[in-house]
């Protein structure tokens, strides 16, 4: 879920309605030191703990050929799943920002669902309905087609967690921008697709890329969800979370650390972009301040 | 299907796309489930439900995801308030920050905050030195739920801190109220409606919350299993019906709540005219 | 045409991803197995490839699939493509032949001494110079005393554990149900942490300094010595335990499927041949051919008076159902112990 910053004013000056500076002081440090307790700590713990046997040692646990064909896996999930996802959410911010239909909050809440419902649950249902057991696991068994325990399965889930991403980025900012612009295109002889891409796209397009962003980290974070769809077959079925779990199962600390450094180092990218995106597009992006 | 017709194309289009999408990743997948549930039926339901072991996860599962959402509240306050109101060096990057828990995958903070506050690790260390035990028992899933609800908790306070209009508290300060009964009956009550938002959704993703819990608690029973771990546990003794009761169960709940948080944000905009 | 263009792209995924799912090259054998033998089987399979170039000419990739045995027994169940099972016990493997059509019913006769071609048994691991004095099950039952055991539900050796502790609380009180029952719960009223496999609860024991003892696996014990230090932990071998007999089966359905048969069937052979258990003993696992064994690992593990499934509690069948099953002796011990 994407909660933007307001563009920040300057802090003014303090006047009668602000806390005195001994509060200040004490406020600021409550906060920084719960943040430096349960952010920043972490997050040095997964560095220290994969260096700790040197960078050398750090560098030879990607030469395994699991942790290769675990990245790969994750990789082309994302490139799969994340597509996907950002054509649904271009559609559905489109349908929702630019017109008044019956239904309308039921579709936002269905969209949102996702976010709501546990990881473990979001990978049950995938084995309830193409598990051997399941509605559809007798037919894709007789016409050996691999759903569970496979990359669709796999993909299908991470698609379920990140579901609603792009378009929770998109439909407050497009619903902002109204559809003047794209009233104004059409009343000059532009057609649908072309108003899309010259008038909507650039508009929308930095709350795009965030949206994207955010997907991708999920995408590749998902735990959950994909490890109840996949097997852990190693090398085959093995995604970056679920290898850093078979790794520290198997008291490989250094190993499990550095896989775990890679998804942190996306992590922080992510962020970094997110606030690069909003010192520089803050005015178009602050405006939507949903939740 | 429109309500006014619009000179904007690409409606059927657009709308079409999402509901088949929608169909096929969301809906179809949720019937299933759904459809095993139905099976079981209301009885069978409230008999899984009342299980000694099933109740057990549940109470722990939402008691202690109620907590850390309350925790988070406070402090998400508390961080939102610093980061707009005060100017300190760095500020910039903390905030950038607090939405780590929402992009670090969940396993790797499971793992990390495993080895930070076991008795071996540099915090988990100095608590034990006092005979106070942090992982491996429900104070580390309190520890692992406050951690991804946090974000939660400052996002949705942060505009409206950025927002409300000084000239109020001032005019507070000017008729002779004090700091503190400014916040307390003039500030707070317009944080009302965002506090609750954000408690709702940190209590949301704590009560869902897997990946990070496991490798932190202990998965006892009746101590300090959670209810998504039960899920998995009953998937991987066979019981499907059990862990699809269980599923129902906790959907119905993270429903419940994505509708109240509705409820609370169309309350506020009537309420404040929009925020 | 955007509508084309958007509904082309969401097939032309999921055929990739289809496609994806159903290219798998020939030679290739899934290992679905538990949780201790992830490095014996990593062995074996190095062991087995170069065999099997030898003898065929064929490449053949081993790939391996670990977890707790109860959960890895759900994934076969619930469609996982595996070749072969070598899981935790027999029970685990009837469950799969029960519930699907891909296992016959007298699987553990296909195979030399019951499919089991290795065993082990269940020891308990203490910390450095046994500062809590666990020397016999009945120390594990004292107030104050923290015991790690994976949750039986789920894991193989937390079933191996329970039964041995029952075995032993029941050759101590002549088979008196309430006092057995009695031992039992006090056992679990000091289990302080439940993993859901073998693998999980030695690392929160060893790695995380949770715990007094250690319930475990021979092999799981002696290899977490090995891998975290044989001067943090020492093994305290109990004066009764029970023949722990992990358990291998062809899965039938899904060889015929991928025409992996022989490949397969000549893997679980293999286990039997003097290479795999030399590798069997190396790996702390009792050999069942101990002759090819190197005698330097045998003599690592102790004779001790070991009690069997089938002689002292009559078999899997009857064990799952009365001890493990929903409602089942276990769920009750650990509503009394927790409650």
């Amino acid at each position: 879920m994407s909660k933007r910053l307001v563009s920040k004013r300057p802090v003014p000056p303090p006047t009668a309605a602000t806390e005195r500076p001994v509060t200040r002081l004490c406020l600021t440090a409550v906060a920084l030191a719960f943040l430096a307790l349960f952010l920043v700590l972490p997050v040095i713990v997964v560095f220290s703990e994969a260096l700790a046997k040197g960078v050398t040692v750090y560098l030879e646990t990607f030469d395994d050929p699991d942790a290769r064909a675990a990245i790969e896996l994750t990789l082309l999930v994302v490139a799969i799943a994340v597509p996907l996802n950002l054509v649904f959410g271009v559609a559905a911010s489109w349908a929702i920002a630019k017109f008044e239909f019956r239904g309308k909050s039921l579709l936002i809440t269905l969209i949102d669902l996702p976010f709501s419902v546990s990881p473990v649950v979001s990978g049950l249902i995938y084995v309830l309905l193409f598990g051997s057991q399941g509605l559809f696991g007798p037919w894709l068994e007789a016409h050996d087609i691999k759903i569970l325990f496979a990359l669709p399965g796999i993909v299908l889930a991470t698609m379920f967690v990140t579901f609603p991403f792009v378009a929770r980025e998109l439909i407050p900012l497009m619903q902002e921008q109204g559809s003047l612009d794209e009233e104004a295109a059409l009343t000059l002889g532009a057609r649908g697709f072309r108003i899309f891409f010259t008038i909507t796209l650039p508009n929308v397009a930095w709350g795009l890329l965030y949206g994207v962003l955010l997907c991708t980290a999920r995408a590749m974070g998902e735990f959950g969800a994909v490890s109840v769809v996949s097997g852990h077959i190693r090398g085959v079925t093995d995604t970056m979370p679920l290898h850093v779990e078979i790794l520290y199962n198997e008291y490989n600390f250094v190993a499990a650390f550095a896989m775990a450094s890679l998804l942190t180092l996306m992590a922080v990218v992510t962020l970094a972009a997110k606030t690069v995106l909003e010192m520089h597009y803050g005015d178009a992006l602050a405006r939507t301040t949903r939740i | 299907m429109l309500k006014e017709p619009s000179a904007i194309p690409g409606f059927g289009l657009a709308f079409g796309y999402t509901l088949f999408y929608l169909g096929l990743i969301v809906l179809l997948p949720l019937s299933a489930l759904v459809l095993e549930a139905a099976g079981l039926g209301l009885d069978g339901i409230l008999r899984i439900a009342s299980e000694p072991r099933v109740y057990a996860a549940l109470r722990i599962s939402f008691g202690l995801a109620f907590a850390a959402a309350i925790i988070d509240s406070v402090f998400g306050l508390l961080i939102a308030w610093v980061l707009v109101r005060y100017s300190f060096p760095g500020r910039k990057v903390i905030d950038a920050a607090v939405d780590l828990p929402f992009a670090l995958p969940t396993a790797v903070a499971g793992i990390a905050l495993a080895t930070l506050y076991a008795p071996t690790g540099w915090l988990g260390g100095l608590f034990a030195a006092y005979g106070i035990k942090i992982a491996f028992t429900p104070l580390g899933i309190l520890i692992a739920l406050i951690f991804v609800g946090l974000p939660f908790t400052v996002r949705t306070v942060q505009p409206l801190v950025a927002e409300v209009d000084r000239e109020v508290e001032e005019a507070s300060a000017t008729l002779g109220a004090s700091r503190r009964q400014t916040l307390l009956r003039v500030i707070l009550p317009i944080f009302a409606p965002a506090i609750l938002t954000g408690f709702a959704l940190a209590f949301a993703r704590a009560v869902s919350e897997y990946g990070s819990v496991i490798f932190i608690a202990g998965n006892l029973p009746f101590v300090s299993e959670i209810a998504p771990q039960l899920i998995v546990i009953k998937l991987e003794e066979f019981d499907y019906r059990g862990a699809t009761g269980i599923a129902l169960i906790m959907l119905t709940l993270s429903f419940a709540i994505l509708l109240a948080i509705n409820l609370i944000q169309a309350w506020s905009r009537r309420r404040l005219g929009g925020v | 045409m955007m509508s084309r263009m958007a509904l082309f792209l969401t097939l032309a995924a999921f055929c990739i991803a289809v496609c994806a799912g159903r290219v798998e090259a020939q030679t290739q054998l899934l290992n679905v197995s538990y949780d201790p033998t992830r490095e014996l089987y990593r062995d074996i399979n190095s062991l087995f490839a170069a065999d099997w170039k030898k003898s065929s000419g064929e490449t053949v990739t081993i790939r391996m699939s670990h977890g707790g045995s109860g959960a890895q027994a759900r994934a076969v169940i619930a469609g996982i493509d595996a070749s072969v099972v070598t899981l935790a016990l027999a029970a685990d493997i009837d469950a799969i032949a029960e519930r699907t059509s891909k296992i016959p019913a007298d699987w553990q006769k296909r195979l030399p001494d019951n499919s089991s071609p290795y065993t082990s048994t269940i020891v308990f691991v203490v910390r450095k110079g046994n500062p809590r004095g666990i020397k016999d099950w009945d120390d594990l039952v004292k107030p104050g005393i923290q015991v790690v055991t994976p949750n039986p539900k789920t894991s193989g050796g937390a079933r191996w554990n329970y039964l041995a502790a029952w075995a032993y609380a029941s050759e101590k009180n002549g088979g008196d149900d309430a006092k057995i029952r009695a031992f039992m719960s006090a056992l679990f009223k000091n289990v302080s942490v439940l993993d859901t496999g073998a693998r999980g609860a030695t690392n929160t024991f060893a790695q995380r300094s949770i715990g007094d003892v250690l319930i475990a696996w021979e092999n799981e014990a002696h290899l977490a010595l090995q891998e975290m230090g044989a001067d943090k932990f020492e093994i305290v071998t109990p004066s009764l335990s029970i023949l722990a007999q992990p358990t291998v089966s062809l899965v039938d359905g899904n060889v015929d499927k991928t025409g992996n048969r022989k490949v397969a069937q000549a893997y679980l052979e293999f286990l039997y041949t003097a290479p795999a258990q030399a590798a069997i003993a190396r790996h702390f696992y009792r050999p069942v051919k101990p002759e090819f064994a190197d005698k330097k690992d045998l003599d690592r593990l102790p004779a001790l008076k070991l009690v069997t499934i089938d002689g002292f509690f009559g078999g899997w069948a009857k064990v799952q159902k009365a001890h493990f099953a929903e409602g089942g002796v276990f769920d009750r011990i650990m509503a009394d112990a927790h409650r």
